[in-house]
């Protein structure tokens, strides 16, 4: 039996489709919002250490699964792995109702003017596809105030200087000092600095019906147990079904955009959770499956008119893969510095995002989340014998008495770290996987160095006796930060996406989440991609001009 | 006739809590089902992995891989998560009992603390593919969860002093910082 046409179908419940399908749904338009995941709720925090989103040793808690959702990786010579899911290079972001944002730590960034502008301000760079957003901060300012107090931000940038001007200050206060906190920011203020809150997507008092964050160890790549932090799964993607125009279809894999007889988009085939192929047709598709899967979900929807895959008629589909590279600093001190408070992150600075010399760009930098006993492995500093009794007595009296300071990197993009679709693998539903090959730009790197140096530095006025860095190889960047495959631009040549979010190919199409990301800031995406798609989804009603669900 | 159908209620809910009960036992008490019998280990791998882990993380004034049941967890998880390793430890575990035999003419349980240190620095040298497999598994089955089989009594949680299980729902706003 057919299934009923709606206006739109929305691939992908992540931050970007969470809010398309609440701002469709609640203009009137019909949706259907189509999901791979399933959707967990706050009972599922089981606070397993070795099971969850952030430490995958056991398998990624909210998928996708190791068992049916492959990829294939090319290292730099050119050798093929398949990998999955929990492996290291899979570049697993959550496939689960809310996406990322379902179990990230919930830093709630505006990027800064100058991240939208990185080719005007440094120039071009050898090597790179850098380039400006067709949208400046000042488009998506109003979108960033939406978000902020639309989902509920906690934090107080007051302090920060460098931030780009707002109109609005932010709806909740930030959480009590932590002891990390305490040392970092007097230290900070000392070395000339602009220590401050950092924002998060994070009640810390009750907002929109939901308790405050009771600063639990388990946090970044956990449920939140309370449902204090703030996802698309807790706010727009339940008042989009409480439109009563919005369906939501959990466990349901797409498989190609499916196109009629003009070119234009009709719809969308996809295996539902029963695994039978389905055809759901629509006035509109709106691809919203994170930077890797919505360029799979592109590349494979080819037919006639676009043999190389919808909106890649100049090959930039899949193109300029990045996130952030995070070069990190740990310093050792020889008194307690773990108090046991969640989340951990929760003093930043931004004195070394951009004006550093001979550097295009940087990021900001920041105290890193509560550190779970598996994950201090990775904190053990390099002249540490691996294992026997110099390691358990290091780990035994350090555990508690390390700060990590780390930050992320604005990567510079480039052309050859890409997705493509494998000729031969295939995933469980016969559907072509992802191919990703390609590294980061050596510029990257250099930049790395140069924040782990400041990290350092601020961790010595700290009181730190032992400073160790951790530098970041130059392998393919993903994961869950991942960006730049569909390209905003206003030369079709040269990008995907228009800066309405609109295939430049086909007008019914819409990419709507990272992967439109022109470059991705020198912070953690997702305030970004909730306020663009916030954006897009407007511009999309202005224009909308079909019947309406409930008009 | 109404006092039948609550009867039946009543037994079926107390037969929930039961079998609750027990499932949770067979969580937290996961370890061989019996004396000797492993899931995937041979008793002579067993005892190898065992000895191995015990080298990797030693007891000390605080219990090690071996008190905490490592080879328990990693047992577990090549019948799970770790399928994809089996063969792997299969073939290092032999690498380690040939080089043991080779060096000092024994089973690599048998030998001496330092002895089995020296076939540990050989492997990690010779066969850096199986070393960091088991070195990685061996700090999951101490530092994990031990829902997952190892760190049997949350023996490395408490040796780190962090307090488990946390209180549901505690509130620090209006608590004094401590320390």
């Amino acid at each position: 039996m057919a299934l009923k046409h709606v206006n739109a179908v929305i691939v992908g419940a992540g931050a970007g489709g969470g809010v398309v399908a609440k701002e469709l749904s609640t203009a009137g338009l019909s949706a259907v919002l189509l999901e791979r995941g399933k959707w967990y709720s706050a009972a599922d925090c089981r606070k397993d250490d070795l099971y969850n989103q952030r430490t995958q040793a056991l398998g990624a808690k909210f998928g996708p699964d190791d068992e049916r959702h492959p990829r294939v990786l090319v290292d730099d010579k050119g050798r093929e792995t398949i990998v999955v899911s929990s492996d290291g290079g899979y570049s697993n972001n959550a496939a689960c109702v809310g996406g990322g944002t379902f179990s990230y730590g919930a830093q709630a960034w505006r990027y800064m003017e100058k991240d939208f502008r990185m080719r005007s301000t440094y120039g071009a760079l050898e090597g790179s596809t850098l380039e400006d957003w067709p949208i400046g901060y000042d488009d998506l300012e109003p979108f960033y105030e939406k978000a902020e107090w639309e989902m509920g931000v906690s934090g107080d940038d007051a302090n920060n200087v460098f931030k780009a001007p707002r109109r609005k200050s932010l709806p909740m206060p930030p959480l009590p000092q932590s002891r990390e906190h305490q040392m970092l920011q007097p230290a900070a203020l000392r070395l000339g600095l602009h220590p401050f809150d950092i924002p998060m997507l994070r009640n810390t008092v009750p907002y929109n019906g939901r308790r405050s964050c009771m600063r639990c160890r388990w946090c970044v790549g956990f449920a939140c147990e309370v449902d204090a932090r703030t996802g698309t799964h807790n706010t727009v993607i339940p008042a989009a079904l409480a439109s009563g125009n919005c369906e939501l279809r959990t466990d349901c894999m797409a498989k190609e955009i499916l196109l009629d007889a003009r070119g234009r988009a009709k719809g969308v085939a996809y295996f539902d959770a029963r695994n039978r192929l389905q055809e759901q047709t629509s006035d509109l598709v709106v691809v919203c499956g994170g930077a890797i899967e919505s360029a799979r979900l592109l590349l494979n929807s080819r037919n006639g008119f676009y043999p190389d895959g919808l909106g890649n008629r100049y090959g930039w589909v899949g193109r300029n893969l990045h996130a952030h590279t995070y070069p990190a600093a740990v310093g050792l001190f020889d008194y307690d510095t773990y108090d046991d408070l969640g989340p951990g992150a929760s003093i930043a600075i931004c004195d070394y995002n951009h004006g550093n010399p001979g550097l295009a760009g940087g990021g900001m930098l920041a105290n890193e989340f509560i550190r779970l006993p598996y994950q201090f492995m990775a904190q053990v500093p390099p002249w540490v014998p691996r294992w026997g009794q110099p390691h358990k007595d290091f780990v035994r009296q350090a555990y508690k008495r390390t700060v990590v300071i780390m930050g992320p990197v604005q990567e510079m993009p480039v052309f050859d770290a890409r997705v493509q679709v494998d000729p031969k693998v295939r995933d469980f539903w016969g559907i072509p996987v992802a191919r990703l090959s390609g590294g980061r730009h050596p510029h990257t790197i250099e930049i790395a160095r140069f924040l782990a140096g400041k990290a350092e530095a601020w961790l010595k006025e700290a009181g730190a006796t032992r400073v160790w860095r951790r530098i970041p190889a130059a392998t393919l960047s993903g994961g869950q930060h991942q960006a730049g495959t569909c390209r905003m631009g206003n030369d079709p040549k040269t990008s995907v996406v228009n800066r309405d979010c609109q295939l430049h190919d086909v007008d019914n199409v819409y990419v709507i989440d990272a992967s439109v990301h022109v470059t991705n800031g020198g912070f953690n995406p997702a305030l970004t991609i909730l306020a663009n798609a916030y954006r897009a989804s407007e511009n999309l009603l202005k224009s909308w001009k079909g019947s309406k669900a409930t008009s | 006739m109404r006092a039948k159908p609550v009867k039946l209620r009543r037994r079926t809910f107390l037969g929930a809590g039961i079998s609750a009960v027990a499932t949770g036992c067979l969580i937290s008490c996961a370890r061989a089902t019996a004396a000797g019998e492993w899931r995937f280990f041979t008793a002579e791998e067993a005892r190898t992995v065992d000895a191995i882990c015990e080298q990797l993380i030693p007891a000390d004034r605080d219990p090690g891989a071996k008190q905490a049941g490592v080879v328990n967890y990693i047992d577990i998880q090549l019948t799970k998560a770790f399928r994809k390793h089996r063969a792997a430890y299969r073939k290092g575990l032999a690498d380690v009992d040939s080089t043991s035999r080779a060096k000092f003419s024994r089973r690599f349980p048998d030998l001496s603390g330092e002895q089995q240190g020296e076939v540990l620095k050989a492997l990690e040298e010779n066969s850096k593919g199986f070393f960091e497999l088991i070195l990685t598994h061996t700090r999951q089955g101490f530092y994990g969860d031990p829902r997952h089989g190892g760190n049997r009594k949350m023996v490395s949680w408490k040796m780190l002093g962090l307090p488990y299980p946390p209180v549901r729902g505690r509130q620090h706003y209006d608590e004094p910082k401590a320390g």
